[in-house]
């Protein structure tokens, strides 16, 4: 028995990273389909959304990068389809460099793909601009001179969008897509409580704790909290993404780590037990 | 002058910044200070990247530790400079190419590996060895399985219980943290403007 | 001949497959492609760079100025060229950063390092007091009778949380006696925030994987839809 317990101790770690792989592939094959339901933070970004009137000018600041994207994209494209389907102009731009590519995909993606939206005039992307706070703080003096021209290089004041948009106040929320920093904590420090605009996040999961007491001092009008943030709000919506279709891989996984924490205090007190038999 | 200058424009810098949020005056010079900033700091990534190639290329000729390796990442960056500069970065274009298919799943790939690594954590590392780590524990369980349909699945309560932890205990902390955290970063804003901490300009 | 589209997938799904090759041990793969995420993604940050903020914040404006009109009618030059010629003063503190690699002048990249630290500092200082510490306490003004059971026990429990871990980070006095108790109050509420964190952590790290494994089983080897 000593030996069994001493041996789990000691596992090798690619037996444990076998049991993640098969635990996270298996649910892909023989999906169990679990239902679950909508929370408070989802909810009340889906209705700050919804709040907003046609025609409403909302700025949806892509601040992410690949390594977050199974986390915010589904989030990116849900919150692009509620904005489209109620026919609210986006204007996007980006902190962070890896964004631009992807925000240009999902716009060809979701507003030109699916809803036939036109570039210049229901959306527009600004790009990425290097500064991060410095960036906030110039766009709530004035949004064209921090972005003289767009993604594509057309000057920003020639686009109809952009007409009447110098600085937030001309702008119904933010709507902020987070992989860290800089992210939604800079947006709520140098823009939220200095300019007076709405804020609603979509954030990875790893950030999303931090962001609760912003939800209840109301800084954040809504908080999409990782994966699993990005398929109640995809319910919402009313789509099947990435996040609703990674949610029974989450559920094994997490079952398979709570498993491991387990296995790993049983035979850690069992040894701790015996060693003190022994003395 | 070679320490008094510096600590001379760090804080008619981070004064007018202070000003110009009490006196909307100053915006108009405020907006000219933002844009020299956005350069200055783009100019500073540019000055990191310079130092890479300095660094790696330097290893390459002294043949030191994988320096086959070295000549890979000096190809990758003088090429993604050069299809970038010179044919821009627009969806469709050679450089758009490799950022979707070399740059997008290496880095989702480093992230990915995490996974394996918190598990083997969780296993070998998360011993609970006191009252306290019991608690961190049973927390971290309970909004494991409280924050994935399982969860709902075995209780149908359990996803408003986990909310409850989140918005009440957890938020607690987090607030006490957040107000110690905003005290520490204004009084060393404070001491960098005053030049009481000179860190950032590094040896003589 | 295959679209650049396959060619691409096939690349993507050979460079993951290096990656989590590191999960037996180190090798030659690995380091391959740790080596060229490096090189390719510090080039793709200087591109974007250069198109982002180089070429429409710097360049242009500067290349707009008309230095014969500025030459011959010297005030009237100034007052229509001013926004395009005072873009010198950043120009020049962002080279100066350059004299870094020199031996004699680079003590002159302090400068342009001063003034993005101050310019940071003076930020932060407004972001910090305005957004965490003031709206933060003024959040936690709750009234501890709301007239229900529920919500008055969650704003005692929050209003304690917050005061017993501030109290906990309250080094200048040894923690005996009171604020030994509140101390240590102070710790569960920690203990149980850090357990919150570890969970919402583990989620994201799993997330992650889940998102490479759709790309190898859906998009490359096409074995789900």
């Amino acid at each position: 028995m000593r030996n069994f317990f001493e041996k789990l101790e000691k596992l090798d770690r690619r037996v444990i990273f076998i049991f993640v792989g098969i635990a996270l592939v298996l649910p892909l094959f023989f999906p169990l389909n679990i239902k679950f339901s909508v929370t408070a933070p989802v909810k009340s970004f889906y209705d700050s959304i919804k709040s907003l009137p046609p025609g409403s000018k909302v700025l949806l600041s892509a601040d992410y990068d690949p390594g977050s994207m199974p986390e915010l994209w589904p989030m990116h494209l849900a919150a692009l389809r509620q904005m489209c389907k109620r026919n609210i102009k986006i204007i996007s731009i980006q902190l962070w460099a890896t964004g631009s590519p992807l925000v240009e995909r999902a716009f060809n993606l979701v507003a030109v793909g699916e809803y036939h939206k036109k570039y210049g005039e229901d959306f527009v992307n600004l790009g990425f601009k290097e500064g991060r706070e410095v960036v906030m703080v110039s766009m709530g003096n004035s949004i064209p001179q921090t972005f003289p021209t767009d993604y594509h290089g057309n000057n920003t004041t020639d686009l109809p969008i952009m007409q009447g948009v110098t600085n937030f106040s001309d702008l119904a929320m933010i709507v902020n897509i987070s992989g860290g920093l800089p992210g939604t904590k800079e947006w709520i420090l140098q823009v939220v409580s200095r300019f007076h605009i709405k804020l609603a996040s979509g954030c990875t999961a790893v950030s999303a704790p931090e962001f609760y007491p912003y939800l209840q001092s109301g800084q954040l009008t809504g908080l999409l909290g990782g994966m699993k943030g990005a398929a109640e709000y995809e319910q919402m919506v009313g789509v099947t993404g990435l996040g609703k279709r990674g949610m029974d891989s989450q559920s094994i996984a997490h079952l398979v780590i709570l498993l491991f924490i387990v296995v790993g205090n049983i035979a850690y007190f069992s040894m701790k037990l015996m060693k003190k038999e022994n003395q | 002058m070679r320490r008094e200058v510096p600590v001379i424009i760090c804080f008619l810098a981070g004064a007018f910044f202070i000003g110009n949020y009490f006196s909307p005056k100053l915006q108009p010079v405020a907006q000219v200070v933002n844009q020299w900033a956005i350069i200055a700091i783009a100019f500073a990534y540019v000055l990191g990247v310079s130092n890479i190639f300095r660094v790696n290329y330097q290893v390459i000729r002294r043949k030191g530790k994988d320096w086959i390796y070295k000549i890979v990442l000096v190809a990758g960056l003088i090429l993604m400079i050069y299809l970038g500069i010179g044919w821009g970065v627009k969806e469709g274009t050679a450089f758009n190419w490799v950022f979707m298919n070399a740059i997008y799943p290496m880095q989702a790939t480093m992230f990915a590996l995490l996974a394996f690594y918190i598990a083997s954590a969780a296993f070998r590392a998360f011993r609970i060895r006191s009252w306290e780590a019991a608690l961190l524990g049973i927390t971290a369980v309970l909004v494991m399985i409280g924050r994935v349909p399982i969860g709902e699945a075995v209780w149908k309560d359990f996803p408003p219980f986990t909310e409850w932890i989140m918005n009440v205990p957890q938020l607690a902390a987090k607030r006490a943290i957040m107000i110690g955290a905003a005290l520490g970063a204004i009084s060393t804003g404070l001491k960098v403007l005053i030049g009481l901490e000179k860190t950032y300009m590094g040896g003589e | 001949m295959p679209s650049s589209e396959l060619i691409g997938t096939w690349v993507a799904a050979g460079l993951t497959l290096f990656c989590f090759s590191f999960l037996y041990k180190d090798n030659p793969f690995y380091k391959f492609a740790e080596h060229l995420y490096v090189g390719i993604s510090a080039g793709y940050w200087t591109s974007l760079e250069y198109h982002n903020v180089f070429r429409p914040n710097l360049w242009d404006p500067l290349m707009r100025l008309d230095l014969n009109i500025l030459f011959s009618f010297p005030q009237v030059g100034f007052a229509f060229m001013w926004q395009s010629l005072i873009l010198i003063i950043p120009f020049a503190f962002g080279i100066l950063f350059f004299t870094r690699f020199t031996k004699n002048f680079a003590w002159l990249s302090r400068w342009s390092m001063a003034l993005i630290i101050g310019i940071f500092a003076g930020i932060a200082i407004i972001g910090y007091s305005t957004g965490d510490l003031i709206l933060q306490i003024h959040a936690n003004l709750l009234p501890l009778w709301t007239g229900n059971w529920i919500s008055s026990f969650n704003n005692i429990l929050l209003t304690l949380g917050v005061l017993a871990s501030l109290i906990y980070f309250f080094f200048s006095k040894e923690h005996k006696g009171a604020l030994g108790a509140g101390a240590k109050i102070g710790i569960w509420f920690l203990m149980i925030s850090f357990g919150a964190s570890f969970g919402y952590t583990v989620m994201s790290r799993m997330s992650l994987l889940i998102g490479r494994i759709y790309f190898i089983f859906g998009e490359w080897l096409r074995l789900i839809k």
